[in-house]
């Protein structure tokens, strides 16, 4: 299809302005962080560093325990990750491979969920988590976010592509339906799973409500909780907020970025 | 034919855990909420039936009543949110240069914790900042504009800020349906001389519809339950302009432990959510199908 050359440069042109918008607060945040010069709020703003240096994230590292912040967001998102593939597997194969009384309307319980007003329940998981004793524990913070009815979704599609033949060969040879699922099934869908692994690893890194009410003691907290501390307790200068923003969203964006392709196939199974 | 018993229970027995779970943290919160909100709970006292009498309290709070209706307005974000996804998806469905790098670009803000997102923005609506800065220098504004500071403003900018998260991710749903659509039918189009235009309506608009009717649902309902941007960006403030219905629940149960105020305020949510799911599945479900 042929296209004319103004259009074509219109059409960088629009992608160029909305992408300046996206992506701009990540720049001037980055740029205020390396910067150790000149005004933070002026006008005409800084576009780019002067004289640039590590300063400021030595400061954040200094008045605020970024290392157990990390530390903490690290075992909390793996913890996650971790019960999340294990248990949404082992629930949606069922789903997919086994007859057994009581299929639909488990199924429909869990699309259920899906519609439920789910942002609601807040309130009561407090509640619950305080009666099982788990306010300031990782237990309670990692819990109520291991089950997602999409993780299911996705992995119950995962499993119905598995060839059947491959299932019947194994009852043929006496094998029962954990050796099935473990040693046959679940290496088969590796490719899904680590489509799941890395949408619940940004979704559990990024979690900020959940571990903020949960966790009380300041040393606990996961690096979502503790940079909005850092802005919030220590008044600390805008530019060592700036370096801790930065190192929080690192990780997310090199994970993002080096898995794109995930992300698009995790959107895909999400729609059918 | 009759299911063995002993697979049912095979079938249940790996089903159980995520069952547990789902009926503690899922089902549990609904049922258990929805009758706190009638009582005087407390996590220290013994809590006695009240009826009506939280819903009577919060209906004559000031905070809850914005926070409602400001809940309401953030519907205006769903058609902005929706039209804006799918003309993304559409300039991005193509093989030009580069256009991977955009598409990344679009989707970055999705993957940004809320918290950052509430630090980031704070910097960009800063009177000296920078969306402040090109305003003026457009001259679309003569003096800066306290864009989280004034009270008749604060709460579309934390309203834009829903957006600017929001637009990556449902440019990917939008970019997944275009994608299912045969390539065939576009050319057959170009072939009998419709322009891009009439392909747009003729084609990837009803082609895109069930995507475009569960994007705007799921649309609705975020737009109702938004209260983590305010929580982030301003707290409720400027004077108790940018509550929203959760914030208050928010607010009231958590931040100043009057739990059955948050849970009551929390229903009434539940219930504009359900009341909007079950018409639009009423209305929508027959022509879907």
């Amino acid at each position: 299809m042929k296209r004319g050359f103004f259009s074509l440069v219109g059409h960088y042109l629009v992608l160029c302005a909305i992408g300046l918008i996206c992506i701009f607060p990540f720049w001037w945040t980055f740029v205020t962080a390396i910067s150790t010069e000149g005004n933070i709020f002026a006008f005409p703003p800084t576009f780019w560093p002067k004289a640039p240096a590590f300063d400021n994230f030595v400061e954040a590292f200094r008045v605020i325990p970024i290392w157990a912040f990390f530390k903490n967001s690290i075992l909390i998102t793996f913890w996650t990750v971790f019960w999340k593939l294990l248990l949404c597997s082992l629930a949606a194969y069922p789903l997919a491979r086994m007859r057994f009384r009581g299929r639909k309307l488990v199924f429909g319980l869990i699309l259920a969920t899906m519609v439920m007003p789910s942002e609601v329940n807040f309130l009561v998981n407090f509640i619950t988590v305080t009666k099982l004793s788990l306010v300031d524990t990782y237990t309670g913070v990692i819990l109520p976010n291991i089950i997602t009815a999409v993780s299911i979704l996705l992995l119950k599609q995962a499993f119905e592509e598995v060839p059947q033949d491959l299932i019947d060969a194994a009852r043929v040879d006496g094998a029962d339906e954990w050796t099935i699922f473990w040693r046959i099934v679940l290496p088969l869908i590796r490719p899904w799973l680590a489509t799941v692994g890395i949408l619940a690893t940004v979704e559990a890194w990024n979690d900020y409500i959940w571990p903020f009410i949960v966790m009380s003691k300041p040393d606990e907290f996961p690096l979502s909780v503790g940079v909005l501390y850092l802005s919030g307790t220590y008044g600390s200068s805008t530019r060592v907020i700036a370096a801790g923003t930065v190192l929080t969203i690192l990780p997310m964006l090199a994970v993002f970025l080096s898995t794109q392709r995930f992300f698009m196939r995790g959107m895909d199974g999400a729609v059918k | 034919m009759k299911t063995p018993f002993k697979q049912t229970l095979q079938a249940y027995l790996f089903l159980a855990p995520a069952l547990v779970l789902f009926a503690v943290f899922s089902f549990w919160p609904v049922g258990y909420g929805s009758f706190l909100a009638f009582t005087d709970y407390s996590l220290i006292k013994p809590w006695h039936w009240v009826g009506l009498d939280n819903f009577r309290t919060i209906f004559n709070n000031e905070m809850f009543v914005t926070g409602l209706k400001n809940s309401l307005l953030f519907l205006i974000i769903v058609p902005v949110i929706q039209i804006g996804a799918i003309s993304l998806a559409v300039l991005v469905n193509n093989k030009l240069p580069g256009i991977k790098l955009f598409r990344a670009a679009f989707y970055v803000p999705v993957v940004t914790t809320i918290s950052v997102v509430g630090i980031m923005w704070g910097f960009m609506f800063h009177e000296q900042g920078t969306l402040n800065y090109v305003l003026t220098q457009l001259r679309l504004v003569d003096k800066p504009v306290g864009w989280l500071s004034d009270d008749s403003i604060a709460l579309f900018a934390v309203m834009f800020v829903t957006v600017w998260r929001g637009l990556g991710w449902y440019m990917v749903m939008y970019l997944a349906g275009l994608q299912s659509i045969p390539a065939e039918m576009q050319e057959a189009a170009i072939l009998d001389g419709a322009n891009r235009w009439q392909r747009f309506w003729k084609i990837t608009v009803p082609m895109l519809r069930p995507t475009i009717m569960v994007c705007s649902i799921m649309s609705v309902l975020a737009a109702l339950k938004a209260y983590q941007e305010v929580l982030v960006l301003t707290q409720g403030g400027p004077l108790n302009s940018t509550f929203t219905g959760l914030y208050y629940a928010y607010d009231q149960g958590l931040k100043h432990l009057k739990l059955p105020r948050g849970l009551a305020a929390s229903f009434v949510v539940s219930v504009i959510c359900v009341g909007i799911m079950l018409l639009c599945f009423r209305y929508i479900k027959p022509k879907h199908r």
